[in-house]
């Protein structure tokens, strides 16, 4: 099924001289190699672009974390925006085993956060299912020269020859860049972290995982505060995990988790320290006429994302994007079906596990337009203000670089128009759930399996 | 060996200046820790034209090398030729200021404002003011960081133009967009406050003040109340109540529970900051809010502050407000929901009685004490029980040993070890309040009982608390009621309970003395050099070199040798080993 499908877009993305099936969008760059047999710890985790956007760092499941670096001045292209490369590489996360519980602690990198700048070093922060490490990621130009009692390539000198003392000097070298872990915040969840996310007082964040919110200082590694504990004294009680959460992008006190049944809380810091009390649940009633078996897994928030103003606020659930306003909890002030098609085929996408898939989501700079990722490496984006909307594809086998991607359409039925794919030919395994936008241009990147497709809005 | 034109003491400073670029992070430590003995080598010339450039290229190290450098620097002046070269350290230092690292930063601050006393007035403008204005416009905060800290020192020494480019500066770094930056000059602003001028404080330094302390961010708010306090202290009193209550006050009631957990800790130096008149009129009320604040952790500290507040309460109105204003909240909190708040309150609630006097306690305070030695909580009980002493002076300890008893001995068989420990070391103490007749009819039974305990930690414990006791109540009293007893366990089935017989002899032989330590003690360790444990029978060797220093020297040599020589041929290693240290140790030191 798979390859029939596959043949089938490429005989489609022959034809040529479609206006309406264009989009604005382009593919700039694809990162990763590109034969199908994939490593595990090749597959991509995490996508972060930093503050300025000049850096863009992808984590994948073996602990690594890469750096990709937007070149200074693009010469070839000049309606482009200029190229990443790569800036650093550097292993985040081993593989480990706690031997008071016998665990094995998977090194793959759920969350990749960048710090805001305060030198003229990086620094970010990355997360496995336990432990977080702020990375340092700094640019050596020089080097010392000259030794008393050796030479330069290591050979003693006799000491007798020693007349005159000598001071090391600074030459210019290569630029050499280093990854160096600055703190590793360890032992503090029981259950598996799902997101950290740094407050805008520049000295705190937070760590979620299933149960409890924790609260750190950057500067402090052995304690942190635990701000929200869901977990009943027995845990057969249990029905609703934390999925997500983040801090609020301009008041410190002000943090929101999803949960596992849809709603989201937002908690007020200043109240009280222990944030068990939400200030404001944002929750849409259950429509009775639709619920099923998988209602409360399709509702499980997988995402949740406030907007650069910090008005808005996005969450991700299994087949739609919503936009609440954070000013109205009972209901989005938008809702986008990300891929509405799927609903008729969630039992078999139970049966494969893929209901369970945490797509992310994410905000254009300047909050106008809302990007998430679906199957057959598909990737939509909504235009809030047009209310557009667009299913684009990332793949690099139908369009060189700079050449407009085109636009897709999922049809239920039989019949199948130019553009247009069939649901049962959707492959499945080929998702995108990992994106970021850049903060100020039209940049975007998102991670299909093991590639890293940057795409970018075409400049006129 | 040496060539005749080498000399031989520059190998050490070679060794050292090549091991500044040492990949061993300890070997490079170690070099910048000795970094004024290659300074002298290299002559005050050298040090300034080459090794100074080279440690100011030097940040890309591991911050305990900076801040081992940052550290160095600050005492360097002698080391560059005296104070008219003292500026050649600042370019170094600069940079460390610019390091992302707290504590680096931090330390290059503190040295920056050491040799800033040593510039001479004119350096000071021509070298250090315009690296301060460096720090204060550069591009990264953590520059700007650093530059708050260095305003107070320079201030007070420039001209009077540079003066109003300095407040300048730092009115600039108050508003600054990031947070770090506030926060830094937040936490200066007092500072500063107290190098400027009084016109300048009410002109600059209020207004600056107030913005911070209604920042959107909360850590921002928080560490302006601090600076709040340290205005308040430079101020006359007429200008208080305009110029900083206002502030001090909408802080005390702060959306935040953290800026309010700030005032509260700070609420003993904001009372003498601003006065008997404002604290009448203005904290009480606010301290009772934060005393009844929603959130435990603003409550605790407050509790926390009680006796302190109280205390520093004008005399003529002070015991009207406590027992009409604070009192009744005090009792609220002994019934408090969080065992923290009642923690804290148990520890300075004691303090209350001094204050009160003894017919106000008796009547008021007493059954708060009560109440809390019977709180859930076993902290609380042991605050209570740590602090007896204050009561004891006020009212005899007597009203309190009815309930007092049930608590302790409550405590002393809780299941938590540590609860049991706390007790334990509050034994000494009880014992001298309680006196010896109620200790041996209550206590003495507990205090035997520990030895037994199961954790090891408790029969150590006991052993030494049996030795404060008999330090207290004298030989005498130890030889009757306590000295059978661990004598006793000697025969105990259990080998954990005779060793213990061994550990007390060790506690208490040299308080017991010569006496009763050679009659009574003596004669059961030599028995138990018997044992069939071997860990029983080396602490006997243990024993003996312990206890040898007590008994007189034909003792030892009739009947401590024979039984030490004895065990030097057991056939445990172990014993054998001991035995044999017991033996060199005694016979070597006594002896010869």
């Amino acid at each position: 099924m798979w390859s029939s499908c596959w043949t089938y877009s490429l005989n489609l993305s022959s034809v040529p001289g479609d206006g309406d099936s264009q989009s604005r969008w382009c593919l700039s760059q694809v990162k990763g190699a590109v034969d199908d047999d994939v490593a595990e710890a090749d597959i991509i985790s995490a996508v972060e672009f930093n503050h300025s956007g000049e850096l863009l760092a992808t984590g994948d499941r073996g602990g690594r974390i890469v750096i990709f670096q937007q070149e200074q001045e693009s010469k070839n292209l000049p309606q482009c925006h200029a190229e990443y490369n790569v800036y650093s590489t550097f292993q985040s996360h081993e593989p480990e085993f706690d031997y008071l519980k016998s665990l094995e602690i998977e090194e793959k990198i759920n969350k990749i956060r960048w710090l805001p700048q305060k030198n003229a070093a990086h620094f970010l922060l990355s997360t496995n299912d336990k432990t977080i490490k702020l990375w340092k990621i700094s640019e050596r130009d020089k080097r010392p020269e000259g030794y008393n009692l050796k030479e330069e390539d290591g050979r003693y000198r006799h000491p007798s020859s020693l007349t005159t003392l000598r001071v090391p000097v600074f030459q210019p070298m290569d630029l050499m860049v280093e990854a160096s872990p600055r703190r590793v915040y360890a032992n503090a969840h029981t259950y598996h972290i799902n997101s950290i996310s740094v407050n805008s007082d520049n000295e705190t964040y937070l760590s979620a995982d299933d149960l409890r919110i924790n609260l750190w200082h950057l500067d402090f590694t052995d304690r942190s505060f635990n701000i929200v504990d869901i977990k009943p004294a027995n845990m057969e009680e249990l029905t609703e995990v934390i999925t997500a959460s983040e801090f609020h992008p301009l008041q410190c006190n002000t943090f929101v988790y999803g949960s596992s049944k849809g709603s989201v809380r937002l908690c007020d810091m200043r109240a009280s320290a222990l944030c068990d009390q939400h200030s404001k649940l944002f929750e849409e009633p259950e429509d009775p006429s639709t619920r099923s078996f998988f209602s409360e897994i399709i509702s499980s928030i997988s995402d949740v994302k406030f907007s650069h103003s910090g008005r808005y606020m996005m969450t991700r659930d299994y087949l739609t994007l919503k936009i609440w306003d954070l000013h109205m909890e009972s209901r989005p002030v938008e809702i986008y079906q990300v891929h509405g098609y799927l609903r008729s085929k969630l039992c078999s996408l139970y049966e494969n596990d893929c209901i369970f898939d945490k797509f992310e989501c994410c905000w254009r700079g300047d909050d106008s337009e809302v990007m998430t990722g679906s199957y057959n490496n598909f990737f939509r984006m909504f235009d809030r203000d047009a209310q557009r909307d667009a299913t684009l594809e990332a793949t690099w086998e139908n369009g060189s670089p700079g050449c407009p991607l085109k636009t897709w359409r999922v049809s239920a039925g039989s019949r199948r128009k130019r553009n247009e794919i069939g649901v049962d030919c959707l492959d499945f395994s080929r998702k995108i759930l990992y994106t970021s936008w850049h903060p100020q241009d039209n940049i975007v990147a998102l991670a299909t399996v093991n590639n890293l497709y940057i795409f970018q809005e075409k400049l006129n | 060996m040496a060539g005749a034109d080498s000399d031989d003491s520059l190998y050490p400073i070679a060794v050292l200046i090549d091991e500044l670029r040492n990949e061993d992070v300890q070997l490079r430590l170690n070099s910048i820790k000795k970094l004024s003995t290659i300074a002298l080598a290299l002559g005050v010339e050298r040090t300034r034209t080459e090794l100074l450039p080279f440690l100011t290229d030097t940040i890309y190290d591991e911050d305990e090398v900076l801040l081992a450098l940052a550290e160095q620097l600050g005492n360097f002046t002698m080391l560059v030729g005296g104070p008219e070269y003292v500026h050649c350290l600042l370019p170094p230092l600069e940079s460390l200021a610019t390091v992302e690292e707290t504590v680096v930063r931090d330390k290059a601050v503190e040295s920056l404002r050491k040799i800033s006393h040593e510039h001479s007035p004119v350096d000071l403008e021509v070298h250090f003011e315009p690296l301060v204005k460096r720090l204060a416009s550069g591009d990264w905060f953590t520059s700007r960081t650093s530059a708050c800290g260095l305003f107070s020192v320079c201030y007070p020494r420039v001209s009077s133009t540079v003066k109003a480019e300095i407040r300048q500066h730092f009115r600039t770094l108050c508003s600054d967009d990031t947070p770090m930056v506030r926060r830094a000059a937040a936490s200066k602003l007092g500072e500063f406050a107290k190098v400027l001028e009084l016109e300048y404080v009410k002109s600059d330094i209020i207004s600056l003040f107030t913005a911070l302390a209604s920042d959107e961010q909360d850590s921002v708010r928080l560490l302006a109340v601090e600076a709040g306090v340290s205005i308040a202290t430079l101020l006359p009193q007429e200008d208080l109540e305009a110029l900083v209550m206002p502030t001090l006050r909408q802080a005390a009631e702060d959306k935040s529970w953290r800026v309010r957990y700030m005032v509260a800790d700070k609420f003993s130096d904001l009372q003498k900051a601003v006065g008997p008149e404002i604290t009448k009129n203005d904290l009480v009320p606010a301290f009772q809010n934060l005393l009844k604040d929603c959130e435990a952790e603003v409550r605790a500290a407050a509790a926390n502050k009680v006796k302190e507040f109280c205390e520093n309460l004008p005399e003529d109105s002070r015991e009207t407000i406590i027992m009409t204003h604070i009192l009744p909240c005090v009792k609220e909190l002994v019934s408090d929901t969080n065992q923290h708040v009642k923690s804290a309150l148990a520890s300075v609630i004691m303090g209350l009685s001094t204050i009160l006097g003894k017919d106000n306690t008796i009547e008021h305070l007493l059954p708060l004490f009560l109440a809390q030695l019977k709180d859930e909580c076993p902290e609380v009980r042991l605050n209570i029980i740590s602090n007896l002493d204050c009561v004891n002076e006020v009212i005899g300890i007597r009203q309190l040993s009815q309930s007092l008893l049930p608590a302790i001995v409550e405590l002393a068989e809780d299941a938590k070890w540590r609860v049991r420990l706390a007790i334990i070391e509050y034994m000494p103490l009880l014992a001298g309040q309680l006196g010896v007749e109620f200790f041996d009819e209550k206590l003495n039974s507990l205090c035997m009982a520990w030895l037994v305990d199961h954790v090891y930690a408790i029969r150590e414990a006991a052993t030494c608390n049996l030795m404060k006791l008999v330090e207290k109540f004298g030989a005498e009293w130890a030889q009757n009621t306590i000295v059978p007893k661990v004598l006793g366990m000697a025969n105990d089935p259990n080998y954990l309970h005779r060793m213990t017989t061994l550990f007390c002899i060790n506690a208490l032989s040299e308080v017991c003395g010569q006496e009763i330590t050679t009659k009574h003690m003596l004669p059961v360790v030599l028995k138990m050099s018997n044992d069939q444990v071997a860990n029983v029978r080396f602490n006997v060797a243990k024993s003996l070199q312990k206890i040898g220093p007590v008994l007189d020297s034909s003792c030892l040599q009739t009947e401590v040798k024979p039984v030490l020589e004895k065990l030097a041929s057991d056939q445990d290693m172990d014993v054998k080993y001991f035995a044999q240290e017991a033996i060199s140790g005694e016979f070597c030191n006594c002896c010869s």
